[in-house]
């Protein structure tokens, strides 16, 4: 019969690739809980490092840098929401450093004793910017020119749920713009579709975190946002006091301190705390 | 570009498509005889699928951390579950089980019951009513069910990203890639993602479908 001879083509095709693949992991990549150590001359020490999503292009370029830095440290990186990322901490995931974009997780991970607490320091600040299309030809230059006729369309995050949405209104109620702006906004579900609108000029600006303007070259970044005039946005970092690895975790925070890697936090639009 | 999201991926889905493939035909026969409880364990048995993957995920995160029974056990030997392969292999399995499960309960349940007991009467034992009969007139259906079971196994993110992370070159699936990618701002590595696993599910459709076919031209074959 033919359908069983397809069937078991794909049978055997099927058992095969998984053979393949199950071979090929083996000598390349190890995973951690096999534990198998390859005979290398300098016994290499692996770290995992849980970093908020926002961390992932900065890490990335981090983690080649600190090759040279920490040669026989070597980097694994985890991405998530840092509200998430607390509850693998939690639950026993087998994490050294967690790198939050809040501090409310930092905190409540420090008030479970999960932290060594002397390692815990704000390293980063995110700025929260005014942007508007590259092609735009209006004349804009504070957040006060919100209020402008001109202006039609101002795209925010959705202030109930989106932090920046969040920090967007209390700039407003600082510069005491409210009352103007009311009419002209439009709400994001998350900060990505407001920076997306800008960048397709469906609206006439937005305000977004310095970190999403600086991931594109379609918008321009008008002003950052008076200091003083929102919470501001930091980024904590500290070991977990589980980690099996304190030493190299903190040599690894110690470097995320330097000019060195300060210069390509700043080169992806972060500010140094 | 990185291809080890793809290879984990497939890896992943596979195995669990696997585990999911035994575990769900056998169930599925485990409920079919059952009188008491059929509602109970078929509820038990269909949660994943109807719970949001987060629940899941956080479910099985509980579950499988240091604070449980599996968790400590394991920490006896130094190991974790948590963030390995492993785990990402657990959440696919339990978010696909339900699909395979509720497929071959389906044909189980309209296999002709004279030809069953046709069987019995001519001293057929259980196991091989099972073997010979139940599982070859139900062949259709479970392939649709291991190809349904794979698709989703394919497609996991929620339950994944929870209780395996998200570990680029070591728990990081296609779904996940996508969603980082996402995160990171990097459109044309989202994109590119999303092409590849479109692609993938779309043959598992096309295989599908071709299971369906066949099931009906057997059908009408056997009544003309």
């Amino acid at each position: 019969m033919k359908f069983k001879r397809v069937s078991i083509i794909l049978l055997v095709t099927i058992l095969s690739v998984t053979i393949l693949f199950g071979c090929k992991t083996k000598d390349s990549d190890a995973p951690g809980d096999d534990a198998v150590v390859d005979t290398q001359p300098k016994e290499k020490v692996e770290l995992l490092v849980s970093a908020a999503a926002s961390l992932t292009d900065v890490m990335g370029e981090l983690k080649e840098e600190y090759k040279a830095v920490g040669p026989e440290t070597d980097l694994n990186f985890t991405f998530g929401s840092s509200g998430s990322l607390q509850a693998q901490i939690e639950e026993g995931a087998p994490v050294d450093i967690f790198m939050s974009a809040a501090q409310k997780q930092m905190t409540a991970l420090k008030e479970g004793s999960l932290m060594l607490d002397d390692t815990i320091k704000t390293l980063l600040v995110n700025k929260v910017v005014l942007i508007i299309p590259k092609d735009s030809d209006l004349k804009i230059s504070s957040f006060e020119d919100l209020g402008d006729k001109d202006i039609k369309k101002v795209a925010i995050g959705d202030p109930g749920n989106v932090p920046v949405g969040q920090y967007s209104e209390e700039i407003f109620a600082h510069l005491d713009l409210k009352d103007k702006i009311k009419s002209k906004l439009v709400l994001g579900n998350d900060v990505r579709s407001v920076l997306t609108w800008v960048e397709n000029g469906e609206v006439d600006c937005g305000i977004v975190y310095a970190t999403d303007a600086f991931t594109t070259d379609k918008v321009t970044i008008v002003t950052e946002a008076p200091d003083g005039s929102h919470k501001e946005v930091t980024y904590p970092v500290g070991v977990v006091k589980d980690s099996k690895h304190p030493d190299e975790s903190k040599a690894f925070l110690d470097f995320l301190s330097t000019e060195k890697a300060a210069s390509i936090f700043k080169k992806y639009g972060f500010s140094m705390k | 570009m990185d291809y080890s999201p793809l290879l984990i991926s497939l890896k992943v889905s596979i195995t669990a498509t696997f585990i999911t493939f035994l575990i769900g035909i056998y169930v599925a026969y485990l409920v079919t005889k059952l009188n008491k409880f059929k509602g109970l364990i078929d509820g038990v048995l269909t949660l994943p699928l109807v719970l949001p993957p987060t629940v899941v995920g956080f479910f099985l995160l509980v579950s499988l951390g240091k604070n449980s029974i599996v968790g400590k056990y394991l920490a006896l030997y130094d190991k974790s579950v948590v963030f390995s392969l492993t785990a990402a292999v657990v959440a696919s399995t339990v978010v696909s089980l339900p699909l395979m499960y509720r497929t071959t309960r389906g044909a189980f349940e309209q296999l002709d019951r004279d030809i069953i007991h046709v069987a019995k009467t001519l001293g057929l034992s259980e196991h091989k009513i099972f073997l010979k009969i139940m599982l070859p007139n139900s062949f259709p259906s479970i392939m649709a069910g291991t190809v349904l079971a794979f698709a989703r196994a394919l497609g996991e993110f929620g339950a994944t990203i929870m209780v395996a992370g998200n570990i680029p070159g070591k728990t990081q699936t296609m779904s996940v890639a996508v969603y980082t990618a996402v995160q990171a701002g990097n459109r044309h590595l989202a994109y590119k993602w999303v092409l590849v696993m479109a692609v993938i599910s779309f043959v598992a459709m096309i295989i599908m479908n071709r299971f369906d076919k066949n099931q009906f031209a057997k059908v009408r074959k056997a009544v003309s």
